[in-house]
Order: structure tokens, then C-alpha cells, then sequence
């Protein structure tokens, strides 16, 4: 009698607390915790915490082995090399964005234009740049422009003018970076920016046109607002990404002639590995982080705003 | 006759010859699109286009003065060379393992972690889907120094190698393909309507049922475009294997052509536009037959979510 009195509470305790157990782990917040958990785990270990260690790094000597406080930066800061990369990312990126955005706007509007059942072998065309892996296209136009045999220099002297140095002038070879670059990411606005025409409901237009809207009237206070979100997204995702570029510049220059084409990328790799400096070239990409973070920002008001809108 | 009609018409209905101007314009309109159409197209088809080309010829005519745009020549000794080619073909084979395996592990983590996140609610998982985002933004080249640090200390403490191994790509490849696809997939998984798993979750199916038996069969659209999107990221990376791998037998398509193709001051110029041709086509035959996927994965990062 006694002994069963005092066990069954235990007994009772023990059971509650296991299937307090089983039930814990059938909850939904339980499972849906587990299954984000290598998600989690991914971005903890292979995203935050390098970013966080280049932080660190930022702040050792070449052989990381003294603490050295900012003197990297400070060092970087009295480099000439370091001004010109600043100067020619900021170029490269805004050029080739605009350039992108406008080449992509446009040509989105022909695709628009023709008649429907043509408009999906057009588009799937002209898509083909942003399908070619960049480092393979790069080296077509490598070759394209190579300083001897460059096919374009070819039929430029058809009608006699000079050969133009593509990547060995360092003004030509800014070009010509720009030029790679937009031409593998404007088929990318081309395509975001037919989505965007296609969502813009007919009826507007229509009543536009009997209001006596004409075509850069119904263009600028229909097609353009109703796009504005998409041609804001779109162009801060390209300006991250053509930012922080590393292939064009890699294959086509490698930063040359006399570092006159590196960007912050590809100059981080140039000191950061090629040089054996880890520290100095951490310290080179961190400045990417500012320009990174404010499109970041500006992206992600921009989809929770559209978020919140749905 | 006609000098007749025109007159009629005029006196008849006066606003008829504006419709007739305007469909004549908008004729014209259809015209100069198509016009630069054309000319777009050439301007973005030139470079693989000239690829082909220079790809069909042996060295003796590259070098010569010819019209660098025409085949006088033609012949397939270059695809020859480079298919019987060991390394390129270890090139080839390194690049398909590692994307297969990326893909695989792309959708393994992304797929129950976009689930979790669009229908299963928990604490600061709206953070995680933001964070999530977030760490797509953030590029490579913000990364590979400190990862590199990092496999070398792993070394010093574990005395695994990973540094010049082309596994280790299979590590950090899906911090590039992971965040996209797991965000496209929310978007999907958000699209779908709620009806469908609570009816499944009164008839008794547990979380991992709904998500295999209705949420992967019903958005599989949005699973072919986010394994879409994982191949051709791991397939074109080129930054990483730069600065990660070295030997030839590890190397990565992208990288080996550029390496070894390229030796000293001499261009094989026939051959890297094969090599690079070859490369190429993985995923443009994807791309051609599954084109209205591979679209809706593009747009889809900013369209939905």
C-alpha cells in the first residue's frame, strides 16, 4: 500500500514529463525550428561568422600574428592604388548601371511592342549574355578584343579607322570593362522590366489615350510609376552585384594597365592572395560593406513596404 | 479610281483618314522595333557567336589576315583535342560533381527551411526570412579571404585539408545558392493556399507529409527554378575556385580553361573558345528547354516574397 502510494506519483511525474518531451518536440515551432536549422546553420558558421573574422583580420599584420589596431587602414589610406580603386568602382558600378537600366528599359519596350506570339523567341534571345557563365563570355571578348587580331579592330579598318587599343589603353580598357559588364547585365533588366510592362493593367493606357495623353505623357505618368518598384529593385541588386564584380575585371585586365581597371574586389585578391597579405586584402574588401549596406537597406524597405501592401 | 474614292471617303467620315494614320503608324512603330531588336540581338549574340567561329578553325587561320568573321577552313579538330583531353575532361567532370552535389544540398536545406518559414510560424523566424534575403546580398568577394583564413586554421586544428581539395566548394558554394533559393521558395510555398495543408493536418498528416505529399508536388514550378538557379551558380562560380583550388586535377571548368589554356604569353585562341564554348553549354541547353522556369526563377527574387 505505502510503496504503491509513494511510486505511482513518481511513476506519474516520469510519464508527464516524457510525454512532455515528445510532445515538445511535436510542436510546430519545434519541428519548424529544426527543419530551418541547417539553414541556420549555414548562415552562422559560413556567412556571419567569416564576415565578422574579416573584421578581425582587418586589424592583424601580414603574418596575423600581432594585434596592429588600424594601421591597415591607415596604411591604405596613403596609397595612391587604393584611391583609384575607390574612384574606379564607384565609376565602374554607376556607369554600367545606368547604362544597363536604360539598354534594358529600352529593349524591353521593343520585345513589348512586337506581336505576343513572337515575343518569347525574342526574349529568349536576347537573354543569352546573363546565361553564358561571365567567366566563359569574358573570354569571347578577350578575344575580341585581343591586341593583334581583335575582330572589331578588323572591320574598323574596313572603314579606315585606327586600331583602337581595347584593353591595353587604360581609358579604352575602363571601356571596355564597362562594356563587357553591360552587356551581361542588360539582358537581366531587359527581362525584369517586360515582367514589370506586362503588369500594367491595359486600361490605363486606354485612358490615357482618350484624355489626349501623348506617348511620353502616357510614359512618364503610367509606365513609370507603375514600374517604379521593380527598376528601384532591380537596379540596387545589379548595383551590389556589379559593385563587388570580380570576373570581368579578373579575365579581361586583371586589373592592368598600371592598376588602372582594379576594383575593390579584384585588388583584394590581388593583395589578399596573390600577395600572401590576408589582412591587408580583408581590409580592402571591407570597404565594400558601406555602399553594400545601403542598397541592402534600401532593397529591403522597399520589398517589406510591399510586403506590408499585400 | 482612286482619285474618285479619296474624296468620298474624306466628305463621308471625316475622322477615317486619322485611323488610317495612326495604324500606319503604329506600322511604323513595329518596324523600327524590330529594327533594333536586330541590332540588340547582334550586339548580345556577337560574343558566343564569334566563340563558335573562332572554335571551327585551326591556328594557321586565326594567325592569318583573313576575315576574322568567316570559316574559310572549318574543322572540328579543336572539340577533338579537347574531349580527348584528360584534363580538360577532369575539368568537366570536377564542375558536374560539384554542381550535382551543390544542387543537392541547395535544395536539401532550403526546401524544409523555406516550409518552416512560410507556413510554421516560430520565434524569429520573420527575422530569419528577412536574414535570409540579407545574406543573399552579401557578394563573395566580401567572403573568400576570411574563409580562406578560415580552412587554414581548420586545418592547423583538425589536420583536415581543405584549402586546393575541390570539395571544399561543395562547402562553400551553397552560401551562394542557398539564401536565393531558399527565398524563391518562400514565395512559392507563401502562394499556396492555406486550405490545402490544414485539410491535410486535420486528416492526420504530420508536418513532413504536407510538405513532401502537397507543398513539393504543388510548387514544383518553384523547385525546377530555384535547381535551375543552383546549377548555373555553381556552375559559373569562378572566384572561389580561383582562390581555393590550385592543382590541375582539382580545378573547375571556368578556372581550368583560364589556367591551363592560357600558358605563358601563348594563346591557344582556338581552343579556349571551344573549352570555353563546351563550357557554356551545360547551361544553355538547360536554359533552352527550360527557359519559362529559368525566367520565372529571375524575376522571381523580386516579384514575389
Amino acid at each position: 500500500m505505502v510503496d504503491a502510494a509513494i511510486s505511482a506519483p513518481h511513476e506519474v511525474a516520469a510519464t508527464r514529463s516524457r510525454s512532455s518531451l515528445r510532445k515538445a518536440m511535436q510542436r510546430k515551432s519545434t519541428v519548424a525550428f529544426f527543419m530551418a536549422l541547417p539553414l541556420i546553420l549555414l548562415i552562422v558558421l559560413l556567412v556571419i561568422y567569416p564576415a565578422l573574422y574579416s573584421l578581425h583580420l582587418a586589424t592583424l599584420n601580414k603574418s596575423m600574428e600581432r594585434f596592429v589596431g588600424l594601421s591597415n587602414f591607415t596604411f591604405l589610406f596613403n596609397r595612391q592604388t587604393f584611391w583609384l580603386v575607390v574612384k574606379q568602382s564607384c565609376i565602374f558600378a554607376i556607369t554600367a548601371v545606368v547604362f544597363k537600366a536604360l539598354i534594358g528599359f529600352i529593349v524591353a519596350h521593343f520585345v513589348h511592342n512586337i506581336p505576343a506570339k513572337g515575343q518569347r523567341k525574342w526574349r529568349g534571345m536576347l537573354l543569352v549574355p546573363w546565361v553564358i557563365p561571365p567567366a566563359m563570355s569574358t573570354l569571347a571578348w578577350l578575344w575580341l578584343f585581343d591586341p593583334s587580331y581583335s575582330a572589331f579592330n578588323w572591320v574598323l579598318a574596313i572603314f579606315g579607322i585606327d586600331p583602337v587599343p581595347w584593353t591595353g589603353d587604360a581609358y579604352w580598357a575602363r571601356f571596355s570593362v564597362i562594356l563587357v559588364n553591360i552587356w551581361i547585365g542588360a539582358p537581366f533588366f531587359m527581362i525584369m522590366y517586360l515582367a514589370a510592362l506586362k503588369s500594367v493593367p491595359e486600361q490605363l493606357y486606354e485612358a490615357a489615350e482618350i484624355d489626349g495623353a501623348n506617348w511620353w505623357q502616357r510614359m512618364w505618368y503610367v509606365t513609370l510609376p507603375m514600374m517604379r518598384n521593380i527598376i528601384a529593385i532591380t537596379a540596387l541588386f545589379s548595383l551590389i552585384v556589379t559593385f563587388a564584380n570580380f570576373d570581368i575585371v579578373r579575365i579581361l585586365t586583371a586589373g592592368g594597365p598600371i592598376d588602372m581597371t582594379h576594383v575593390f574586389a579584384t585588388w583584394s585578391f590581388r593583395v589578399g592572395i596573390e600577395g600572401g597579405d590576408i589582412p591587408l586584402g580583408a581590409s580592402v574588401s571591407l570597404f565594400m560593406v558601406p555602399i553594400l549596406a545601403i542598397a541592402a537597406i534600401f532593397i529591403l524597405r522597399d520589398i517589406t513596404k510591399r510586403g506590408s501592401e499585400v | 479610281m482612286a482619285n474618285v474614292a479619296i474624296p468620298v471617303a474624306a466628305a463621308g467620315a471625316g475622322r477615317r483618314p486619322r485611323y488610317g494614320s495612326m495604324s500606319r503608324d503604329r506600322q511604323w512603330a513595329l518596324r523600327w522595333s524590330y529594327f533594333f531588336l536586330v541590332l540588340f540581338a547582334i550586339f548580345f549574340l556577337l560574343p558566343p557567336i564569334y566563340m563558335l567561329i573562332t572554335s571551327l578553325k585551326t591556328s594557321a587561320e586565326i594567325s592569318a589576315a583573313t576575315n576574322p568573321w568567316w570559316v574559310f577552313h572549318p574543322t572540328l579538330e579543336n572539340y577533338r583535342e579537347l574531349l580527348t583531353s584528360n584534363q580538360y575532361l577532369i575539368f568537366f567532370r570536377n564542375s558536374a560533381i560539384v554542381s550535382v552535389f551543390v544542387v543537392s544540398i541547395t535544395m536539401l536545406i532550403s526546401v524544409p527551411a523555406a516550409f518552416a518559414l512560410a507556413r510554421m510560424k516560430f520565434w524569429g523566424s520573420a527575422t530569419l526570412a528577412t536574414g535570409v534575403f540579407l545574406t543573399y546580398l552579401i557578394p563573395e568577394t566580401l567572403l573568400f579571404l576570411p574563409l580562406f583564413k578560415m580552412f587554414a586554421v581548420f586545418n592547423e586544428w583538425t589536420g583536415i585539408q581543405l584549402i586546393n581539395r575541390w570539395w571544399v566548394l561543395l562547402i562553400v558554394y551553397p552560401t551562394l545558392t542557398v539564401p536565393f533559393a531558399t527565398w524563391i521558395m518562400i514565395g512559392y510555398f507563401a502562394s499556396i493556399p492555406k486550405e490545402l495543408d490544414e485539410a491535410a493536418l486535420i486528416d492526420g498528416a504530420t508536418w513532413m507529409q504536407t510538405l513532401t505529399k502537397i507543398f513539393i508536388p504543388v510548387a514544383l514550378p518553384g523547385l525546377i527554378a530555384a535547381t535551375i538557379f543552383a546549377f548555373t551558380v555553381s556552375w559559373a562560380q569562378f572566384l572561389y575556385p580561383l582562390a581555393f583550388t590550385t592543382s590541375t586535377d582539382q580545378l573547375v571548368l571556368p578556372v581550368g580553361i583560364i589556367t591551363t589554356l592560357i600558358k605563358g604569353d601563348v594563346f591557344n585562341w582556338g581552343q579556349i573558345m571551344t573549352g570555353a564554348l563546351l563550357g557554356a553549354a551545360p547551361p544553355l541547353i538547360i536554359y533552352a528547354f527550360l527557359m519559362d522556369y529559368y525566367i520565372s526563377g529571375l524575376t522571381a527574387g523580386a516579384t514575389k516574397g
